[in-house]
């Protein structure tokens, strides 16, 4: 879906981007992850042609992103960022609706959309259509931030540490959202990021860059089990790496089929520190898992986080 | 402020006090004689007041509608990427409209353009520019970087963000500076009467010339009114704007 090939951006004398090539596929959710001044944001800038190219091609389904005129570009690609940049003087709705209307939907096709990706993103349409940015938490900010990325339904979503600016609770349960919202929505997202807990959390594919490069390019558990080098190793960190493996793992790949136990049940999809975590609150070396529509399917035991 | 309704807003009072004196400043006549006995006439009769404040809110609407459309037009070039290079020229230009005194722009004037309505015009022009300009860029950058930056990114031309977001976004600022510009121009504009200009001024020189202290306190009085009356005029307006930038 995205093919960056052999990418180059200097400024002066200082290389930002240094001959960078990956591809991302279509449904993936790719994390850039590096310390600042990596080049990660230089790099997805550069997608959406925020910022030019010296050299090297970038192409989003197929095509040239320089072929196509700046501005129709990104009206097919979302763009979500760490400041958000809600128009302040416009309502939720003007604001999710920016795209649509520029791309002239009908009215009534706006209206639709706007209040489905305000129940997507759990806000009541009928109470947040009227309201003014300034009247939001800085949670739901950035929930409209993303809902008007997603609003003309885009091919491509690219996110520059949306969550970076929101308190560690709300960014868990956006996180949680966004991973939802990938899976149902399916789309292809580049993710920047320097917080390695968070790239874990999200990633499919993980690119860990360092002065303009990428220095390993892989899935997270990957990456935590074979790390490149000790530039990676050191990056995400000696410590706390069994527990780093436990939170990429899910409860299903570990799952008793069949087997029953009392409790409240666990996601298929929670994390194996997920289950840790409540095995160790509840006192208990076995939880019944359940599916998606909360059928019993089976058992999570303790000795199966360390099999 | 709203819940006070029109009785209650001192708007009214001074637009009902300035109206009453414009039109009927006769009516103080008596009490004129009597602290300046032996002045006649009392009350300055060349022109009608009404006729001088027209003439006055003529030249100063021209001139402030022509510094306020420059003005704001040269501030959003300078802030856009093909002008910030002219950013240092043109504030500078603006700077030095405004430290010559209106009366040397005048005297110049008049020589070029001859006596009347036109040098006066030309000075509040040049002297109305700096704060329009000043308040215009100060505005125009005062829109935050993430909220251009997510125009930009979401593929608003360049003449789509600076007219829904960039403008409407810099518009209380930029009237605060309109509101400088014009409570300045006013006041200015009675120097105007000088080079041959119908203004409130008017009496004020006649009187000073003619030592008729009555005519000096009639016009000012009426000039004063008249400031004052469109700076709260301006802040209604800019009280009306602001809850949309907030």
């Amino acid at each position: 879906m995205i093919e960056i090939d052999r990418v180059t951006k200097s400024y002066g004398d200082r290389r930002v981007v240094d001959s960078l090539s990956v591809t991302v596929g279509a449904g993936e959710l790719c994390v850039l992850l590096g310390s600042s001044g990596c080049g990660k944001s230089t790099t997805l800038r550069m997608i959406n042609r925020l910022i030019p190219t010296d050299a090297g091609s970038i192409r989003v389904g197929g095509e040239d992103v320089t072929r196509v005129p700046a501005e129709a570009l990104r009206r097919r690609i979302g763009y979500a960022i760490q400041s958000i940049g809600l128009f302040p003087h416009w309502t939720v709705e003007d604001n999710i609706a920016t795209v649509p209307r520029l791309l002239k939907w009908r009215l009534a096709q706006v209206r639709e959309r706007v209040t489905e990706l305000l129940e997507l993103f759990r806000l009541d349409p009928e109470t947040y259509r009227r309201k003014y940015p300034h009247q939001l938490s800085g949670g739901e900010q950035q929930r409209v931030g993303v809902a008007r990325a997603l609003a003309a339904d885009p091919e491509v979503l690219l996110m520059d540490e949306p969550f970076a600016a929101v308190d560690p609770i709300t960014r868990d349960a956006l996180q949680v959202e966004l991973a939802h919202i990938h899976r149902a929505t399916g789309k292809t997202i580049v993710f920047v990021t320097h917080d390695i807990e968070e790239a874990l959390r999200l990633a499919t594919v993980i690119a860990i860059m360092d002065s303009g490069r990428i220095v390993q390019l892989g899935a997270p558990l990957d990456i935590l089990e074979h790390p490149a080098n000790d530039f990676v190793r050191d990056f995400v960190g000696h410590q706390g790496l069994g527990l780093k493996l436990l939170s990429v793992r899910r409860i299903g790949d570990r799952l008793r089929r069949g087997e029953t136990t009392e409790g409240e049940p666990l996601s298929l999809d929670a994390s194996l520190a997920d289950a840790l975590s409540a095995m160790t609150a509840r006192r208990a070396d076995r939880l019944p898992v359940c599916d998606a529509e909360g059928r019993r399917i089976g058992v999570i035991a303790l000795a199966d986080l360390v099999r | 402020m709203r819940g006070r309704g029109l009785l209650g807003s001192p708007v009214l009072w001074v637009g009902l006090l300035f109206a009453a004196l414009l039109l009927r400043m006769d009516a103080l006549r008596p009490l004129l004689q009597r602290v300046f006995p032996g002045v006649e006439p009392v009350v300055y009769n060349r022109d009608s007041f009404l006729a001088l404040f027209l003439s006055q809110l003529g030249l100063v609407a021209v001139a402030s509608l022509a510094a306020s459309l420059v003005g704001v037009a040269l501030a959003v070039f300078v802030t856009r990427p093909a002008g910030r290079d002219f950013r240092a020229m043109v504030n500078a230009l603006a700077t030095v409209g405004q430290t010559f005194p209106p009366a040397a722009v005048l005297a110049i004037a008049v020589p070029m353009v001859g006596f009347g309505a036109r040098p006066t015009v030309i000075a509040l022009f040049l002297y109305g520019l700096l704060p329009i300009i000043e308040n215009a860029v100060a505005g125009l950058e005062g829109v935050p970087q993430g909220v251009r930056e997510a125009a930009e990114g979401m593929g608003l031309s360049a003449w789509q963000r600076l007219q829904q977001v960039d403008l409407p976004l810099a518009a209380p600022v930029i009237l605060a500076g309109i509101r400088v510009s014009v409570t300045i121009a006013i006041g200015t504009a009675t120097i105007g009467s000088t080079v041959g200009a119908l203004t409130l001024g008017t009496p004020i020189f006649d009187g000073l010339v003619a030592n008729k202290i009555p005519f000096v306190i009639e016009g000012a009085v009426l000039v004063a009114l008249f400031a004052i009356f469109t700076d709260m005029l301006f802040g209604r307006l800019e009280r009306w704007l602001r809850p949309l930038a907030d």
